[in-house]
Formats: structure tokens, C-alpha cells, sequence
């Protein structure tokens, strides 16, 4: 076989690289446009619309969803919900997971084991968690209200008062969220060099200014995908809801009901296909906006 | 003064573990007890049985459900992995017009929330007849945006001369990708594989939504929709809970190492 000439094969091969790229792409991603590009703006598209099962049928009904949201007291209780469980569970589990990560890195015997424990809830459904939990904070039964009782402390209506429903469904996805935290702070606290605290503890800095001047800053980066992942998560929040109160999900009086769980509501319980879509158009701008927002915020605050 | 603080960390652990522990523990007492035991409140079973699992076993569907939540997130992990790595493998190691347009469409897609694919694949599995079928169980997973930004960072990591090799030892493209590259990557395709096959083993809502008759439910949404028909024998869902959590813990005892890794990985060195 004769060789081609350097110019003309340089060419060739580069095209034969597109072309193998183009055949490895090519059933990837017509999937990916089909169930992840397309459906995206067919959202969009059909909050446009009313509901109908024949498309030919669908009248549209221009920015009219978006109006009627801004008169819907349900979906204005799920937004607040939505917010409130955000604003708890994200510090929390931030500072529990990091406070575990910081114990864990100050011990060298059965940390695998901890770390273990603490990450086995993440891993498990959240619907088999929620169930277990349902049974556990149960007013009359629970263990958790016997618990209680051994330190004098009254039955607590956990699920079923509004006051402390909400509070309640988020210590619980706390719970379980734990674990991730925890795995990925004590990642970031043995990715910091030793070198570093020493050269600080023979300028004779204390405890605590090691952590702030060396331990914090270095830790942001984790500390931003950590808070971003979990407000991402708070926000859609559907699972733990709807299986902790079979019997009136979102409840009681609303009190524990989550944009997620309302658009479920709206779509497959009243079958407003377009006004769900609607909403789930604004859940979109809402995490895209507090994605962006939290991501500029948290990575200015880094002092070196 | 170091001992005692040594001693308050490890107590404090303790504690913590005690707490993350004992509601697998208390699901797994109660699901052990008869009915009319579990409101005592007594720790342990005073005449464990076995019955529970009995009933669950052979008076509901749950043979059912499990068997469709092993193919819907079996088939899932085998798709994902195997497309994702295709596109990985292309976008980290092959030139080509348009590479980065694609890896920014892809990555963007991570954004939207799946509240708001739903209502479309919803649309779609009716009008296309999908719904309560098993493809229409599995159509929304068989790819997944994550992993491909995942592989590719692997794949780039691998070097261009190994590959050079197999291609002047006249492999194709497909041969480099297939031979050499794919088995290289095992450590990230595991990570990979036992997320997806975790996540869809537990998804929610989208089984949810696309099920109608109760032999097409997975675990999740068998157990939910049995139990608020069943009310409150807390006994059965208990050992419905134990019988879906039990493969899970199991898996994770296994794969501990690839699973930690995954996370961090993702999380500290993505």
C-alpha cells in the first residue's frame, strides 16, 4: 500500500475522525434531543395551552397560566413551603455534615465504619424511609413519642400538626441526606495539605484560626456543589411528602405541600396538563436563578 | 486533656450512628412482629414470625414489583453505561466540528428539573401508547447527561499514546474505544453503574406517573399505593420496607468503595 501524501492524508484522517465521532454520537444523541432537548421546550409549549387529550383540540391560551399563578393561594403555600424547607435543611445538613466530617477526620480508628453508617440512608428509597419514619413519629404508637416520654417530655403530634409537620418532613430528609455531606467534606478535609496546618501551628495559631483562615476557605469549592446539590434537591422535593402522609399528601391543612407535590396535584389529580406545565416552567427559573445566584455568591466569599 | 477530647469525638460518633442506625433497626423489629404486638411498644418481639414477609410475599405482588424494578433499573445501568461511554470516549478523545456546542447542550440539560419532563413524556407515552409499558418505564433513563460528563472526564485522563497503538495495530475506532478504552475506565464505569442502577432501583415519581395496573408497579410504588390500601398494617409495610431497603444495603456493603469514591469524586474533584 502506498502511503498518501502528508498534506492529502492529514486531511483524510481528520475527516475519518468527524465521521467515527458523528456514527459514536449519532443514536446517543437523537436520544438524548427525544427525552431530554424536545420535552424541555415541549414544557414550555403546552403551558401555552389548555388541557386536552386531542391535540387538534388544545386551545391556546397565550400567558393566561402565568396569570392565574399569580392568584393561586395553593401554589403561593407550596412556594413558601418550598422555601421554608429550603432555608432549614440546607444549613443544617451543610453544618451537621461538616461538623461529623470534622469529628471523622479527628479520629484514625473505625472511621470507614462511621462514615458507613452515616451514608447507608442515602442510598435507601426515600419512599421506604419516609414509610419507616411515618411509623416511628406516629402520635400514639411511635417509638419516637415513647422515647420522649422516658425524659418526661409530652407526645409530640409530629405529622399531624401543621406547626410542626414541616419542620418534621425536613429533619427526616436531613436524615438521609446526611451521608452525602458527610462523604464529600471529609474528602475535601483530607485534600488539604498537612504542611499547611503546621507551618501555621509554629506561627502559633489556635484552633480555631486554623479552621477559619485555612480549613474554611479550602473547603468552599466543596461547600458549593454540597449547598447547590442540596438546594437542588429541597426544591423538588415530592418523594418523602407523598409517603409520609399516605392519606392526605401535602397535608395537614397544606402545611407540608411542595411545589413538586402541587404540580403532581395539577397535572394527574385535576389533569391541568397546561397549567402544570406552567408551573413547572417557573420551578425551572427558580433553581436556574438560585443555581446561578448561590454559585457567584459562594465562590466570591474564598479569602486566600 | 487529649484523651478526654478523643473520648467525647468518639461518643459523640456514636450517638450520631445510633440515630442514623436505629430506624433500620426499629423497621426491621417490627416487621418480625404480629400485629397485634406492634403496638405495645415492646423493643423485641415477643413471638417473632415470619408471617409478615409471608403475606407480603404471596398475598400481594411484590414478586412482581421486584422482578419489574430489577429489569427497569438493570436494563437502565446497561444503557446508560454504554451509551454514556460512547459519548464520553468521543467528546474527550476525538476531534470533530461542533464538540463543544454538544458537551454545553449536554451539560445544560442537567438544569432542568425532571418535574418539568414529565408532563411531556407523560404526553408522549399516551399519545404514542408507552404508558404502563415497560419501555415506557424505561425510555427517560436510558441515557444520562450526568454520565456522560462523568466518562468523559475519565476518558480524558487516559493517554492518546495507548490508543495511537491500537489504531496503528489496525483496530477501528470502534475496536480503540471497545478494546482498549472501555475496559480501562472500569472504576468510573462502576461508580457510574451502581448510581444508576441505586437511582432508578429508587425513583419515585416518574413510576408513578406512567403506571396504571398494579403488576407494571416497581417497589416504591407498589409498597405506596398497597399500603394506603392496606391503611395501617404497619406490620406488612414494615416488612415491604425491609424486603425493599435489605437489596439496597447489601449493595451498598459490596460496593462501598466504588460508591464513596463515585461521590467524591464527583463532588470535590469534578
Amino acid at each position: 500500500m502506498r502511503p498518501p501524501e502528508p498534506a492529502q492524508r492529514r486531511v483524510s484522517l481528520a475527516t475519518r475522525e468527524a465521521l467515527w465521532a458523528f456514527a459514536f454520537l449519532a443514536i446517543p444523541l437523537a436520544f438524548f434531543l427525544f427525552i431530554r432537548i424536545w420535552p424541555a421546550f415541549q414544557a414550555l409549549w403546552l403551558s401555552l395551552f389548555d388541557w386536552h387529550a386531542d391535540p387538534s383540540k388544545r386551545p391556546f391560551v397565550g400567558l393566561e397560566h402565568y396569570e392565574q399563578m399569580l392568584s393561586d393561594r395553593l401554589l403561593l403555600k407550596a412556594l413558601q413551603n418550598t422555601l421554608a424547607y429550603t432555608l432549614l435543611g440546607v444549613p443544617l445538613q451543610l453544618l451537621l455534615g461538616l461538623g461529623i466530617a470534622l469529628l471523622l477526620n479527628a479520629v484514625t480508628r473505625f472511621r470507614d465504619v462511621f462514615r458507613a453508617i452515616y451514608f447507608a440512608p442515602y442510598v435507601t428509597p426515600a419512599a421506604a424511609i419516609a414509610w419507616v419514619f411515618s411509623w416511628m413519629l406516629s402520635p400514639n404508637f411511635g417509638i419516637v413519642n415513647e422515647i420522649l416520654s422516658v425524659f418526661g417530655i409530652p407526645p409530640q403530634p409530629f405529622l399531624t400538626k401543621p406547626s410542626q409537620a414541616l419542620a418534621t418532613v425536613t429533619l427526616i430528609v436531613v436524615w438521609q441526606n446526611l451521608g452525602f455531606q458527610v462523604v464529600l467534606f471529609l474528602a475535601g478535609l483530607q485534600n488539604i495539605p498537612r504542611d499547611y496546618y503546621e507551618a501555621a501551628r509554629i506561627d502559633g495559631a489556635s484552633n480555631w484560626q486554623l479552621f477559619r483562615h485555612i480549613t474554611f476557605p479550602l473547603l468552599n469549592p466543596v461547600m458549593v456543589f454540597s449547598a447547590v446539590i442540596g438546594t437542588i434537591g429541597f426544591l423538588q422535593l415530592f418523594t418523602q411528602v407523598v409517603n409520609l402522609n399516605f392519606t392526605d399528601q401535602g397535608g395537614p391543612l397544606g402545611s407540608t405541600l411542595t411545589l413538586a407535590l402541587y404540580i403532581y396535584q395539577v397535572a394527574f389529580a385535576r389533569f391541568e396538563l397546561g397549567y402544570a406545565a406552567a408551573i413547572t416552567v417557573l420551578l425551572f427559573v427558580i433553581i436556574l436563578s438560585i443555581t446561578l445566584v448561590q454559585l457567584r455568591l459562594l465562590s466570591r466569599r474564598v479569602e486566600y | 486533656m487529649k484523651r478526654l477530647s478523643t473520648f467525647l469525638i468518639y461518643a459523640l460518633l456514636i450517638l450520631g450512628s445510633l440515630v442514623m442506625f436505629f430506624p433500620f433497626v426499629w423497621m426491621f423489629l417490627t416487621s418480625l412482629k404480629p400485629f397485634a404486638e406492634i403496638f405495645e411498644l415492646q423493643v423485641w418481639p415477643q413471638a417473632p414470625t415470619l408471617d409478615n414477609y409471608r403475606e407480603v410475599l404471596f398475598k400481594t405482588q411484590f414478586p412482581r414489583w421486584f422482578l419489574n424494578s430489577l429489569i427497569v433499573a438493570g436494563i437502565t445501568t446497561l444503557s446508560v453505561l454504554f451509551f454514556d461511554s460512547l459519548v464520553g470516549y468521543a467528546l474527550a478523545k476525538l476531534r470533530f466540528p461542533g464538540k463543544g456546542l454538544i458537551f454545553v447542550l449536554i451539560l445544560s440539560t442537567l438544569m432542568v428539573p425532571t418535574e418539568m419532563l414529565v408532563i411531556p413524556w407523560y404526553v408522549m407515552s399516551t399519545e404514542y401508547g408507552w404508558s404502563n409499558t415497560y419501555w415506557g418505564l424505561l425510555f427517560p433513563g436510558i441515557i444520562s447527561a450526568f454520565g456522560v460528563f462523568l466518562m468523559r472526564q475519565f476518558f480524558e485522563t487516559l493517554p492518546t499514546d495507548l490508543l495511537d497503538a491500537g489504531r496503528i495495530d489496525g483496530l477501528s475506532e470502534f475496536g480503540v474505544f471497545w478494546r482498549i478504552a472501555f475496559p480501562l475506565v472500569r472504576p468510573a464505569l462502576a461508580a457510574l453503574g451502581i448510581f444508576t442502577f441505586l437511582g432508578n432501583w429508587n425513583a419515585f415519581l416518574w413510576p408513578l406517573i406512567v403506571v396504571q395496573t398494579a403488576d407494571m408497579r416497581t417497589i416504591p410504588v407498589g409498597v405506596a399505593l398497597f399500603s394506603s390500601e392496606a391503611g395501617t398494617a404497619w406490620n406488612l409495610i414494615m416488612a415491604a420496607s425491609s424486603l425493599a431497603v435489605l437489596p439496597v444495603l447489601l449493595v451498598f456493603l459490596f460496593f462501598q468503595r466504588q460508591i464513596i469514591e463515585g461521590v467524591v469524586l464527583t463532588g470535590v474533584k469534578g
